[in-house]
C-alpha cells in the first residue's frame, strides 16, 4: 500500500524506536503534524520556541545516549533551531532534526516562510540532507539516524519539502545502511595499542585525562577498570564528568579554566599524558605554548582529525573510546606485571599536596549571605548524587560542576563547546521525558534562565516536576568577574536590572516558587522541592553578589599559572621555587 | 607548503558548498578548485590547490575526510604528478603587434583560436608557472582579458584515486 511522505516519516520513525520527538508546528510542517496525529506511537512534545525543541532534544540526548529527535515548520522554524543544532554539535550529541520547507515548484523563488535550511545550518551540523523525491525519504531517515549515531556523534538536519510530505510512496524501510563515503573506525590500530601500553608503562608522572567521548562513548566501565588497573590519577574535562566516578580516590577532579589545582598541575608537569574522548579544548589547555611541556601524548579519538589539531600526539589512536580502552587493558596485561607503584610514589605524593590545598573550597563562615557553592553542595547530598543535573552557562555552571560530584555518566547536562544560555530548562525537559522517575535538577542563573523562559509552559502542560535552582547574583556572574580582574571593575552592561519576580511568574504558570535569602532556609526549601515529586519548583536563591568562581586559569596563561584564592596562591608559588 | 589534493565526491548538490564552507569556516587558504563529474555520474572529482604548514595541510586533509561526501581524497603532491590549467587569453593583435603575438604563441606550444582584425584569442595548457611566464611575456601588448580553469592534476605512473 502506498502511504503520504507523512506517514512515511512517522512510521521511520516509530521503526527507528523514537517515542518522543520535540517540536513546533507551521505551514510546512501540517502534512506531517497530521500524520502524527492519526497514530500515538511516536508521542510528540509541544514546546513553546524551536530553539527550546532542540535543546530538549538534546537534553534528552545526553541523559540516555539516544538520538533526541526535533521537528519543527519552515523559515522561521529551522532559524530559531539553529543555536540548538550548534550546541548539540560542539559538543558532539546525536539529534535528528526534521524541518519542513516550502513545496519543490517554489524552492528558491523567495515563498512564504521560505529559508535555505541545508546552507544555513550546513556549518554546525555533522551532515544534512534535502528530500527531493518521495522515494527517497525512508532511506534518508534511515541515514541521518545512522550518521547522527554513530562515530563522534553529532547533529543531522532533514529537510522535506511539502510535496513531498504529501506525494505516495511504497513504504520500505531499510534494515541497515551501506555507505561508501562514510565508515567510522571502532577498533584501534594494534600496533599503536601495544606502542600506547609500553608508554604507559614507562611513566613516572603519568596522568589520564578524559573528555565526553567516555560518556557518549559508554565507556566509563572500561575507563574505570584500566585507571584502577595503571593506579594513575584521572582527571575530566567539563564534558567528561561522570565518566569516572568523582568520589574514587584516583580521581584528581575536573582540569581546565576552573578545574581544580591538582588536575591542572598535574597536566602541567606530568611526563606522559592519556587523552581518551577529548579534544584539548582552549578551556582546557590554556595557553598552548605553555601546556604540559613535558608530556608525551597518547591520544584516543573517534574523530582522527581531533588528533594532532591543538596538540602534537606521540601516539595516535582512532577508535571508538570502549572498544579501544578494552584492548589497551588487554595490551597492558599481556605485558605481564602492573606499573611500579614505588615508581609513581613520588608523584602521587606531590599531587596529593596540590589536593590538600582544596582549591574549590569556599567561606563558610558567613551566615548572612548565601554562598552559591553551598546550595550546588546541599543539592548533591539532599539527591544522593543521582541528580540529573542540567545546567545553563557563567558561574552557576562551574560551581555545578565542581560542587556536584557526578559518579555516574550522562547525568551532567551542559552545554560546555557552544556555551549557549539558555539551555538548561529545556534540556531538562527532555531529560525528564527519558528519565520520569528521576530527581532533575535544572542549575541556573537569573540571566540564563530568561533566555527560555518561556519553556515553563511547556512543563506546565506535561507535568514536568523538575527543579529549577536559581542562583540569583543579579549579575552576569561570568562576565562581572572578567570585567572585575580585566577591566578594572567597570561593569558594562552586565547588571541584571528589572528582573521579574520568579515566585510570581513561576506561580502564573501554575508551578511552585519559592524565594531565599538565608543560608539556614536553603537545606529545607531544597528538601521541600526534592521530596515533592509533582511540582516544579522555581527556588530563587539570592546569592552573595561578590562572589567569583574559584581557581582560575587566566586568558594567556598555562596550567602552572593558575590563581587559586590570592593567598593561597601565593603560599603554592614560594613552595614550588623553594622545591 | 603548495598542496595539491585530489578528491571524489559524492556528485549531489550541495557537496560543492560543504567543501568551499569548510575552507572559509576553518581559514584555510584555496588557491584554486576545480570541479566535475567523471566517467562515474555519481561521483564529481574536485582539484584543490591549497598552501599552509604541515599540521594545517593534514587538519585540511583530515576535516576533507570527515566530510560525508567525500568519498577518497589523495595528495597528490604526496608523489610524481602531473598538474595542468588552461589558459584563455584574449590580447589586443595588430600593426606590428600581431606577429609578435603569433610567436609568441608558437614558443609556448598555444594555439590561436580566434582571431579579429585587431585581437587573437589563445588557447595554453600547462603547469601554473607556464601560464604565468605566458601571461608575463604577453605584456608586450595589451591583454583584453584572462580566464584560468584552475589547476587539474593527475598522479604518474600505477598511482590513482578511484573506488
Amino acid at each position: 500500500m502506498e502511504l503520504t511522505g507523512a506517514d512515511i516519516l512517522v512510521r521511520c520513525l516509530q521503526d527507528e524506536g523514537i517515542d518522543y520527538i520535540f517540536g513546533y508546528p507551521g505551514g510546512a510542517a501540517l502534512h506531517i503534524y497530521d500524520a502524527i496525529y492519526k497514530q500515538d506511537v511516536v508521542k510528540h512534545v509541544l514546546v513553546r520556541h524551536e530553539q527550546g525543541a532542540t535543546h530538549a532534544a538534546d537534553g534528552y540526548a545526553r541523559a540516555t545516549g539516544k538520538p533526541g529527535v526535533v521537528l519543527v515548520t519552515s523559515g522561521p522554524g529551522v532559524t530559531n533551531t539553529v543555536t540548538g543544532i550548534a550546541t548539540a554539535y560542539m559538543d558532539s550529541i546525536p539529534m535528528v532534526v526534521l524541518s519542513a520547507q516550502v513545496p519543490t515548484s517554489v524552492i528558491g523563488d523567495d515563498a512564504f516562510q521560505e529559508v535555505d535550511a541545508i546552507g544555513i545550518t550546513r556549518p554546525c551540523v555533522k551532515h544534512n540532507f534535502l528530500v527531493k523525491d518521495v522515494k527517497d525519504l525512508a532511506a534518508t531517515i534511515k541515514k541521518a539516524f545512522f550518521i547522527a549515531s554513530t562515530g563522534r556523534p553529532g547533529p543531522v538536519l532533514v529537510d522535506v519539502p511539502k510535496d513531498i510530505t504529501a506525494n505516495l510512496c511504497e513504504y520500505n524501510y531499510p534494515e541497515s545502511v551501506e555507505m561508501r563515503s562514510y565508515a567510522p573506525v571502532q577498533k584501534g590500530h594494534p600496533k599503536q595499542i601495544g606502542r600506547a601500553a609500553k608508554l604507559l608503562m614507562e611513566a613516572r608522572k603519568p596522568i589520564i585525562y578524559s573528555g565526553g567521548g567516555i560518556v557518549m562513548g559508554k565507556a566509563e566501565k572500561e575507563l574505570t577498570e584500566l585507571v584502577h588497573y595503571l593506579g594513575y590519577p584521572c582527571t575530566n574535562t567539563l564534558m567528561g564528568l561522570g565518566g569516572f566516578p568523582a568520589e574514587d580516590p584516583q580521581f584528581i577532579g575536573m582540569l581546565g579554566m576552573h578545574g581544580t589545582y591538582e588536575a591542572n598541575m598535574a597536566m602541567h608537569d606530568c611526563d606522559v599524558m592519556l587523552a581518551v574522548g577529548a579534544r584539548f579544548d582552549d578551556r582546557i589547555t590554556g595557553d598552548i605554548a605553555k601546556f604540559a611541556p613535558n608530556a608525551r601524548i597518547i591520544h584516543i579519538d573517534i574523530d582522527p582529525a581531533s588528533i594532532g589539531k591543538v596538540v602534537p600526539v606521540e601516539v595516535p589512536l582512532v577508535g571508538g573510546a570502549a572498544p579501544v580502552l578494552r584492548d589497551l587493558l588487554a595490551s597492558l596485561k599481556s605485558l605481564g606485571s602492573k606499573p611500579d607503584v614505588g615508581k609513581t610514589a613520588d608523584w602521587w605524593k606531590e599531587i596529593n599536596e596540590w589536593r590538600s590545598l582544596k582549591s574549590f573550597e569556599f567561606d563558610r563562615t558567613r551566615s548572612d549571605v548565601i554562598k552559591p557553592q553551598f546550595v550546588v553542595e546541599k543539592l548533591y547530598e539532599l539527591t544522593n548524587g543521582e541528580a540529573y543535573v542540567t545546567s545553563d552557562v557563567g558561574q552557576h555552571q562551574m560551581w555545578a560542576a565542581q560542587h556536584y560530584k557526578f559518579s555516574k555518566p550522562l547525568r551532567w547536562i551542559n552545554s560546555g563547546g557552544l556555551g549557549t544560555m539558555g539551555f538548561g530548562l529545556p534540556a531538562a525537559i527532555g531529560v525528564k521525558f527519558a528519565h520520569p522517575d528521576a530527581d532533575v535538577a535544572c542549575i541556573t542563573g537569573e540571566a540564563s534562565i530568561l533566555m527560555c523562559i518561556q519553556e515553563l509552559a511547556t512543563c506546565k502542560q506535561y507535568d514536568i516536576p523538575v527543579n529549577i535552582i536559581n542562583l540569583n547574583n543579579r549579575y552576569l556572574g561570568m562576565v562581572r568577574q572578567w570585567q572585575e580582574f580585566f577591566y578594572e571593575r567597570r561593569y558594562s552592561q552586565s547588571y541584571m536590572n528589572a528582573l521579574p519576580d520568579f515566585v510570581k511568574m513561576a506561580e502564573s504558570y501554575g508551578h511552585k516558587g519559592i524565594q531565599i535569602h538565608d543560608p539556614a532556609d536553603v537545606e529545607g526549601a531544597l528538601k521541600e522541592a526534592i521530596d515533592d515529586k509533582s511540582s516544579l519548583y522555581f527556588l530563587d536563591f539570592i546569592t552573595d553578589q561578590a562572589e567569583n568562581v574559584y581557581p582560575m586559569i587566566a586568558g594567556g596563561k598555562g596550567h602552572h599559572e593558575m590563581v587559586l584564592k590570592p593567598e593561597a596562591n601565593a603560599e603554592m608559588i614560594t613552595k614550588r621555587e623553594l622545591a | 607548503m603548495r598542496r595539491i589534493l585530489s578528491i571524489l565526491l559524492e556528485n549531489e548538490s550541495g557537496a560543492l558548498s560543504r567543501v568551499s564552507g569548510l575552507f572559509s569556516a576553518r581559514g584555510y587558504n584555496i588557491e584554486s578548485l576545480t570541479v566535475a563529474p567523471t566517467e562515474d555520474n555519481t561521483l564529481s572529482r574536485m582539484t584543490i590547490v591549497t598552501s599552509g604548514s604541515e599540521k594545517v595541510i593534514e587538519q585540511i586533509t583530515k576535516q576533507l575526510n570527515k566530510l560525508v561526501d567525500v568519498v577518497k581524497l589523495m595528495d597528490l603532491t604526496d608523489g610524481a604528478h602531473i598538474e595542468r590549467e588552461l589558459l584563455l587569453v584574449k590580447a589586443v593583435a595588430k600593426d606590428d603587434r600581431r606577429e609578435e603575438v603569433k610567436r609568441l604563441v608558437d614558443i609556448f606550444r598555444g594555439r590561436i583560436i580566434d582571431v579579429t582584425s585587431d585581437t587573437y584569442t589563445v588557447e595554453l595548457t600547462g603547469n601554473g608557472e607556464k601560464i604565468d611566464a605566458f601571461i608575463v611575456a604577453l605584456s608586450v601588448t595589451e591583454i583584453v582579458e584572462v580566464v584560468r580553469s584552475g589547476v587539474s592534476g593527475i598522479a604518474r605512473g600505477n598511482r590513482a584515486l578511484k573506488l
